[in-house]
């Protein structure tokens, strides 16, 4: 569903523009909204959420789709933790459907999603290790990665039950907003995928802001 | 293959074990590689939710996004393989009379049942209590060390969820009596099960549903296998297991 924000890019607090296979690792409070905009189009971002006081609590793809029966998100959906609780709800949404199935690129699924030498080109996986290496301090483990969301992604299920990764359904400038329901830690990996077109075969930086 | 003859740990012979799993369930045991596991809808309705990881290095376990994807599927049957996190095949789907099996929409938790079937209160239930798959695998998990962090999306065997254009999904099939899964290990793999209502089901009754287990010795892969060769992708993917075996 297209919805439009209300909110002025001049008044966020933070603003932040995340390069092609970087990582955004960062707190979004109770109450703040948190916006990702695809700045060049055809862009995925894998994005985690977390429990900022509790990271053991933190985004459950199968607790969302459950709730609202039913798998894209758009604005309206509310995203779920893994104990069932509201962790954020999207808010405002100019691209109208976003992935939660179709998981984050790691290298060692590249080796068999693509060529097994390709197993040393970045992947999303790699960004977010790094990530959690880097920060020591919000404590999350390799147990703590899992399944994500592809803002901007398009993976439709057929009727028959095939999975097909079509082009992107997004353009330049289009984003998504999020209100947290709970003092939030976002991991965003820019998806440094070369191989598919899930980012137009040429990854492009997204845009990270936050408003109180 | 004879019927057994007690409900619990019947040892067929040496070769064959089989045992069976009663509804509102959970278990876990460690699977060898080259084992077959056929799993059987004993009444009809069954759920079998159903968690893998490698037993030696416990953060490697079960995708189903990388499965999915790899295989370009949404929904699991014959000739797909089931895929951990680091590009290995945990297990191949080598037969199968349902069709379509589901590994996105994980399990209920206890509100979801309670608000549902009532409340589980084994005081008065005993077995008959009304379980949910969330508390299951929390329970088969700790047995490892493992925590809920560790819990990721489940495979639901004998539940079809399918999605209409919009991503609506419906649970729109489960198996009959009789309808069965084999599946061959392609390593050494922790699997955790439990036979807890699928999350999706309208029906009013608390479904008590149990499986049959039989664990073989699987036949040696032929070159025409249809898991290896069902895609390019499941190829490659062998091709990790065997690295991953090396020199053994």
């Amino acid at each position: 569903m297209i919805k439009e924000s209300v909110l002025k890019t001049e008044l966020a607090h933070t603003a932040e523009t995340v390069s092609a296979g970087d990582y955004y690792f960062g707190i979004v409070k109770a109450g703040e909204t948190i916006r990702i905009v695809d700045l060049k189009g055809n862009q995925a971002a894998d994005t985690l959420f977390y429990n900022a006081n509790d990271v053991s609590e933190r985004y459950s793809a199968m607790d969302t789709i459950r709730e609202q029966g039913a798998l894209y998100l758009t604005a309206g959906t509310m995203l779920k933790t893994n104990l069932n609780n509201d962790l954020l709800e999207i808010v405002a949404d100019t691209c109208g459907r976003h992935d939660t199935v179709g998981g984050a690129c790691a290298t060692e699924s590249n080796t068999v999603r693509y060529d097994l030498e390709k197993r040393c080109m970045h992947a999303c996986r790699d960004s977010w290790m790094l990530a959690i290496q880097e920060h020591p301090e919000y404590k999350l483990n390799k147990e703590d990665i899992t399944h994500n969301i592809n803002f901007f992604m398009n993976v439709p299920v057929t009727s028959d039950g095939k999975l097909t990764f079509e082009d992107g359904i997004s353009a330049p400038g289009k984003y998504v907003e999020l209100q947290a329901k709970m003092d939030t830690l976002v991991l965003i990996s820019n998806c440094p995928q070369l191989n598919n077109p899930c980012n137009g075969y040429d990854p492009t930086p997204v845009e990270v802001l936050i408003w109180s | 293959m004879t019927q057994p003859t007690k409900t619990y740990h019947t040892l067929v012979n040496d070769k064959v074990y089989q045992t069976t799993i009663p509804g509102a369930s959970h278990w876990s045991t460690m699977v060898r590689k080259g084992t077959q596991l056929q799993i059987k809808d004993m009444n009809g309705g069954a759920n079998l939710g159903m968690l893998f990881f490698n037993p030696y290095q416990l953060d490697e376990k079960y995708n189903a996004p990388d499965t999915l994807k790899c295989q370009h599927t949404f929904k699991l049957t014959k000739g797909h393989c089931l895929y951990s996190d680091m590009g290995r095949i945990f297990c191949s789907i080598i037969d199968d009379s349902f069709g379509w099996h589901e590994s996105v929409c994980g399990n209920s938790h206890a509100s979801h049942i309670e608000k549902q079937f009532g409340k589980r209160d084994y005081q008065t239930q005993q077995n008959q209590w009304l379980q949910n798959g969330y508390d299951s695998f929390l329970v088969e998990l700790a047995k490892y060390s493992l925590k809920a962090q560790d819990m990721a999306a489940n495979v639901n065997w004998f539940s079809q969820v399918s999605s209409n254009e919009e991503g609506k999904l419906s649970l729109s099939r489960q198996s009959e009596a009789g309808d069965q899964v084999t599946l061959r290990f392609e390593m050494d793999t922790l699997v955790v099960m439990h036979t807890c209502p699928h999350p999706l089901t309208q029906v009013n009754e608390y479904p008590k549903t149990p499986i049959e287990i039989t664990f073989s010795q699987a036949d040696a892969i032929p070159l025409n296998d249809p898991c290896m060769n069902h895609c390019p992708e499941n190829q490659r993917g062998f091709e990790n297991n065997a690295l991953y075996h090396f020199g053994l």
